[in-house]
């Protein structure tokens, strides 16, 4: 098992396993209390009671960040959800339906791709308002072209194959070629698809909050932390580096174990 | 699209498909703009209060009013659905309900700035990719696997590396320790765009990079490269009349959706660095649910989309002179998958 993942993954795999604690368990990981503000204690550089320092209200930057995993995770993988969900149908609309029905959605889905995945969003989050709902709809609605796009091509390598036309050939109705033979190739890879994009949503869903339009203030969710920290880039850079690296380090170990699952598969 | 446009392009006919192809593209472009905004404006419940400044919005009755004949929003949704249409269609961009102004003025005075951003990116992340490409290719033997490794690691950091923390690091390295560079930026003063540009160029040159090594690797084996060396040309000579030009199409390819790529980061940039540009314009717009400020500044980046895309595929036309008249498929340049 480690001698497949190789170094690189067997390090994501360990960095998983302890972003899944402080999901499960944040007390256990970092046992203080997130909100509990003390503002004596306000923006202390990184000590040894306080390993990432404190913000403006004294809070632990630590804590806050083993908290906010689950509100930022969370809102990634809602969103991630409502990605693939729309993208399943668009792309096995396209990639089943009639040559027309292909040809249009497959129009549609290439400019919808081509949108910024940021401005698109920003149009639904100016229309639906800012907040943690509004992020999982605007990043879910403005990935779900990126999805559709992977799944409508592999929908129709899979439904044009010899071995679906063999089973065809042998009987097989549209509903059983679908259950046995186009579902099963086409949503088994989704596994790594949906590690690698639920690392690209929670950096989408981040920058959101970043710019003010997700999560409110007193929030420990990641992007609402940077957001934040901005005003005191200069004075205090651990407010703004350490939320940052979490985001980072997320993206990082979901993306190298997306691929690895990606080349297993293959 | 992008694979269809590395197709043969040859006489009058197939150049006159090719302009109506880019046409109908626009058209379906503004058409799926009109339809987002008309679905996401009935979708948040009254759209006149939505596009007024959502609920608890100041507006004065003349303003309710004016607004209601503009948008139609008396008619027929169906009425109201054309409407929209025409208005996108015709980039009628209205007024901004927050600022007052027309959003038409606000776009362009915004717009160079955001431009003059994305293109120095765009450069710049070229030049990262295709050096970075270049070595990881020239590098051989031992040394050679440990280089192509790190280039690999940093490559894939870099491609996930998402804006905000970049510019961040750079500004906290840069600005506030060594003061190399101011901490934000304004117009077309050199040293205040220095870390804009990187911020941004940084995660596409990851992703550039990946795509033209493996175009470079793959050319640097190509019969043509091997014919070079055996007739005694020198690496130099070889990559840069042979190979690069190879290693560079895929790329090329994917300019239109880095461009898109570009202007999705220049919101956090430019909110970043305090740059006055297009991206803070929307995150204002966002901000202070200004609607229609936002539907606009969407429809010049549809629209703008839809040129970089025209351009490169002109740019192709020069590099690439297998695209410009027809060939046996076995030359034609390979379709390229572009990864989300």
């Amino acid at each position: 098992m480690i001698r497949r993942l190789g170094v690189s993954g067997a390090i994501a795999l360990a960095a998983l396993a302890v972003l899944l604690l402080a999901i499960a368990w944040p007390g256990l990981v970092a046992p203080g209390d997130p909100l509990a503000i003390s503002p004596a204690e306000g923006f202390r550089p990184p000590s040894a009671a306080h390993p990432f320092g404190t913000d403006e209200s004294g809070r632990d930057i630590l804590t806050r960040i083993v908290h906010g995993a689950s509100a930022s995770a969370g809102i990634g993988l809602a969103a991630t959800a409502l990605g693939i969900g729309l993208g399943l149908v668009l792309g096995f609309a396209a990639g089943l339906g009639p040559a027309w029905l292909d040809a249009a959605l497959g129009r549609i889905i290439e400019v919808l791709f081509a949108l910024p995945t940021l401005v698109m969003a920003l149009l639904l989050v100016a229309v639906l308002g800012a907040g943690a709902g509004s992020s999982i709809l605007a990043i879910g609605l403005a990935t779900a072209p990126g999805y559709a796009r992977i799944l409508r091509s592999r929908v129709r390598g899979v439904a044009r194959s010899d071995y679906v036309g063999y089973a065809r050939l042998e009987g097989d109705g549209p509903l059983t070629l679908f259950r046995r033979h186009i579902a099963p190739n086409t949503l088994w890879p989704l596994v790594s698809t949906a590690t690698l994009g639920i690392g690209q949503a929670i950096v989408w869903v981040s920058a959101l909050s970043f710019l003010g339009l997700g999560s409110p203030p007193p929030s420990p969710e990641w992007g609402a932390m940077l957001n934040a920290g901005r005003v005191y880039i200069s004075t205090g850079w651990w407010m703004t580096v350490f939320p940052g690296l979490a985001i980072v380090v997320t993206a990082v170990v979901l993306t190298v174990l997306g691929r690895r699952l990606a080349g297993a598969g293959r | 699209m992008r694979g269809r446009s590395a197709r043969a392009i040859p006489p009058w006919r197939t150049a006159l498909r090719w302009v109506l192809a880019r046409v109908g593209g626009a058209l379906l472009v503004v058409w799926l703009v009109a339809t987002i905004v008309f679905f996401a404006l009935r979708s948040s419940g009254d759209p006149l209060e939505a596009i007024l400044g959502g609920p608890g919005s100041q507006a004065g009755p003349e303003a309710v009013e004016a607004a209601r004949r503009e948008y139609g929003l008396d008619q027929p949704l169906v009425v109201q659905y054309l409407l929209q249409l025409w208005r996108v269609a015709t980039l009628q961009l209205g007024d901004s309900y927050a600022r007052r102004q027309p959003v038409a003025d606000l776009i362009a005075e915004q717009l160079p700035g955001t431009l003059l951003l994305a293109a120095l990116a765009l450069a710049a992340a070229w030049a990262l990719a295709v050096t970075g490409a270049i070595v990881s290719t020239s590098a051989r033997g031992r040394i050679g696997a440990i280089v192509n490794a790190t280039l690999r690691g940093i490559e894939i950091v870099a491609t996930v590396m998402p804006g905000f923390w970049l510019g961040a690091v750079l500004i906290l390295v840069f600005a506030t320790s060594l003061g190399w560079f101011p901490a934000t930026s304004q117009g077309s003063h050199p040293a205040g765009l220095v870390l804009p540009v990187l911020t941004l160029a940084v995660p596409i040159a990851g992703f550039l990079a990946q795509v033209s090594r493996d175009a470079l690797l793959e050319a640097d084996a190509a019969p043509f490269a091997v014919t070079a060396r055996a007739r005694g040309a020198g690496e130099p000579r070889v990559l840069l009349r042979h190979t690069l030009r190879h290693a560079s199409l895929p790329a090329l390819a994917l300019s239109g959706w880095a461009f898109g790529n570009l202007l999705s980061g220049a919101v956090v940039v430019e909110v970043l660095f305090a740059r006055p540009g297009l991206g803070r314009l929307l995150q204002d717009g966002a901000l202070s649910r200004d609607v229609p400020l936002v539907i606009g500044a969407v429809t010049v980046v549809a629209v703008l989309y839809v040129a970089v895309v025209v351009l490169t595929d002109v740019v192709e036309l020069f590099v690439d002179p297998r695209l410009r008249g027809p060939r046996p498929a076995a030359l034609r340049a390979p379709d390229v998958a572009v990864g989300s």
